[in-house]
């Protein structure tokens, strides 16, 4: 009860920067957002405020409508949520299986591990140009890009939690007679999945930043990033603060989504 | 903070063990450089051999000799040199107001939890929007100069120092605390001797993972605004199709990375050491 109870804290701790908390039981955390609201509303109707660069909220619900109505801007969301995830995807499954790969073999992790852990200090948009060049400018780019930046998250974690398993924990699958396989199964992999998810969680993170950087960095294409380069060169300040806006949305519903699963999948811990 | 060494000091040992251990150590630490070395010459001798034999194209990778010789000229030239004094410069300006603006405000808000319960939320909710996202928005409000990227550099730099300050300054274990009160310490001393040395950790983790950050955005707003600068070089050679620039800037973005990974490591271990001997 004791280890289990810390074992618990230690991941809410781990994944608290990761997550909002939802504490909404008071009023207390809406009056930060409402008070900026109403800054912003009002600076916006100071005398000598050029709209072009300070728009109203009401000018950015005028785009949001006329954006999602007469324009297409579902279409731009969908088209970087696809691309999102499909890197997610691509980058979070090599990750995991590669970090599994390298916890469970030392020799592998000693061999192939300093080189990743260098690889890790490059700077991702480093690669943008390389990336570019490879694999061209468009989805395939774009793509390959965002799961290079899903693909470091899930791998350090992944490696992690099987690396750092309890000793005991190994002791009890000799103990039982468990074979290698029955190790992985049985106690290995349940052991290192609120890690994993810790680092899946961390990598839709990462790749929703990377969806964006593509976006502005490769070429012109639907997309939010797409809108946001073409609000930046026609200077409609209303359009890059609705994009802005969007991106933290999506960015907040991910986040719950991710907390939901993973509340979910790891139910029989608080058993 | 551990406090091993008082528990368990160092066993003395006679001369021929010490060195037989010293080989053992030295031995062991061959092995794992070797294995560790295996797989970079293993890359660095298939590149060499892809040139060597004209397997790719030297639009997609470019041989090793002439990224080599990029190098060396930019060297000589002073070109690199400048390049990667600015960009230096620019990381450093903006990491600098960033952090020391995010471990303050994310200290206050740790310490407070009244303050916490106003604006934690909000706070968090802002960090949803991927960073790089701003520029564009700042490109509009201050134009492509030296401002963008100083303040997409310290925004990229605040938020991991803050959120991480936070974090340490809030989770001080309650028993330091009581024993902070126990031995009726003022608010400064509790300050020096309890909530710092037990936040320290976890400001590092903060600053460190705040230089990688605002590393990355220089990276970024150089690529996309600017006419100097080790992401300008990158972006320039990517038009002209000269990828020897492009890996000859990368290798050097690479390289600072890891220095500073390595730089704020040491600074740790010595910062901490030094809170260890202080408590003495």
């Amino acid at each position: 009860m004791n280890l289990t109870a810390a074992l618990r804290a230690t991941r809410s701790r781990s994944t608290y920067l990761l997550a909002l908390r939802p504490n909404a039981k008071s009023w207390r955390p809406w009056l930060a957002p409402l008070a900026a609201l109403l800054i912003w509303e009002a600076c916006a109707h100071l005398p000598g405020v050029d709209p072009r660069f300070l728009p109203s909220l009401e000018a950015v619900a005028a785009r949001a409508w006329e954006g999602f109505v007469h324009d297409d801007y579902l279409g731009h969301l969908l088209a970087s949520l696809g691309r999102d995830l499909a890197g997610f995807f691509l980058g979070g499954l090599a990750g995991v299986a590669t970090g599994l790969a390298l916890g469970f073999s030392p020799l592998l992790a000693r061999v192939v591990g300093p080189t990743l852990m260098t690889y890790r200090q490059i700077s991702l948009f480093a690669w943008i140009p390389l990336v570019s060049m490879w694999f061209g400018g468009g989805e395939a780019g774009k793509i390959a890009f965002i799961a290079m930046a899903a693909f470091q998250p899930t791998l350090v974690n992944s490696w992690r939690g099987v690396a750092e398993i309890p000793k005991s924990y190994r002791e009890l699958s000799d103990v039982l007679l468990l074979g290698r396989l029955g190790f992985v199964a049985l106690i290995a992999l349940p052991c290192a999945l609120p890690q994993i998810f810790t680092g899946l969680h961390s990598a839709l993170i990462c790749s929703w930043a990377a969806t964006v950087g593509a976006e502005l960095l490769f070429n012109l294409a639907p997309g939010l990033g797409g809108q946001m380069n073409e609000g930046q060169q026609m200077f409609l300040m209303d359009k890059l603060l609705l994009c802005i806006l969007l991106l933290g949305s999506v960015g907040v519903v991910f986040n719950l989504l991710a907390r939901a699963a993973e509340r979910r999948c790891l139910r029989w811990r608080t058993l | 903070m551990s406090f091993g060494w008082t528990l368990a000091p160092p066993a003395p040992v006679a001369g021929g063990t010490a060195i037989a251990a010293g080989l053992r150590q030295l031995r062991t630490f061959a092995a794992s450089a070797g294995l560790a070395l295996a797989v970079p010459l293993l890359l660095a001798a298939l590149w060499i051999f892809c040139a060597r034999y004209s397997w790719i194209p030297d639009q997609i990778l470019p041989a090793p000799a002439a990224v080599w010789q990029t190098l060396r000229e930019g060297c000589a030239d002073g070109s690199l040199r400048d390049a990667t004094l600015i960009s230096l410069q620019r990381v450093l300006a903006g990491f600098g107001i960033g952090a020391g603006a995010g471990v303050l405000v994310g200290g206050l808000l740790g310490a407070s939890r009244t303050l916490r319960s106003y604006i934690e939320p909000f706070f968090l909710a802002f960090n949803q929007v991927p960073h790089i996202a701003w520029m564009p928005v700042l490109m509009v409000l201050f134009g492509i100069g030296e401002a963008l990227k100083i303040i997409l550099i310290a925004w990229a730099a605040f938020m991991p120092a803050a959120l991480y300050a936070l974090q340490g300054v809030r989770d001080v274990p309650e028993g330091f605390r009581e024993l902070g009160r126990a031995l009726m310490l003022d608010r400064r001393a509790t300050f020096c001797t309890i909530i710092l040395p037990s936040a320290l950790p976890s400001i590092f983790t903060g600053l460190r993972e705040g230089l990688a950050h605002a590393w990355q955005a220089l990276v970024a707003a150089e690529l996309l605004a600017s006419f100097e600068g080790l992401g300008y070089l990158m972006a320039y050679g990517r038009q002209l199709f000269q990828l020897d620039v492009v890996l000859a800037a990368m290798a050097i973005i690479a390289l600072i990375g890891v220095a500073f990974h390595v730089l704020l490591s040491m600074a740790e271990t010595r910062l901490r050491r030094w809170r260890l001997e202080g408590a003495q």
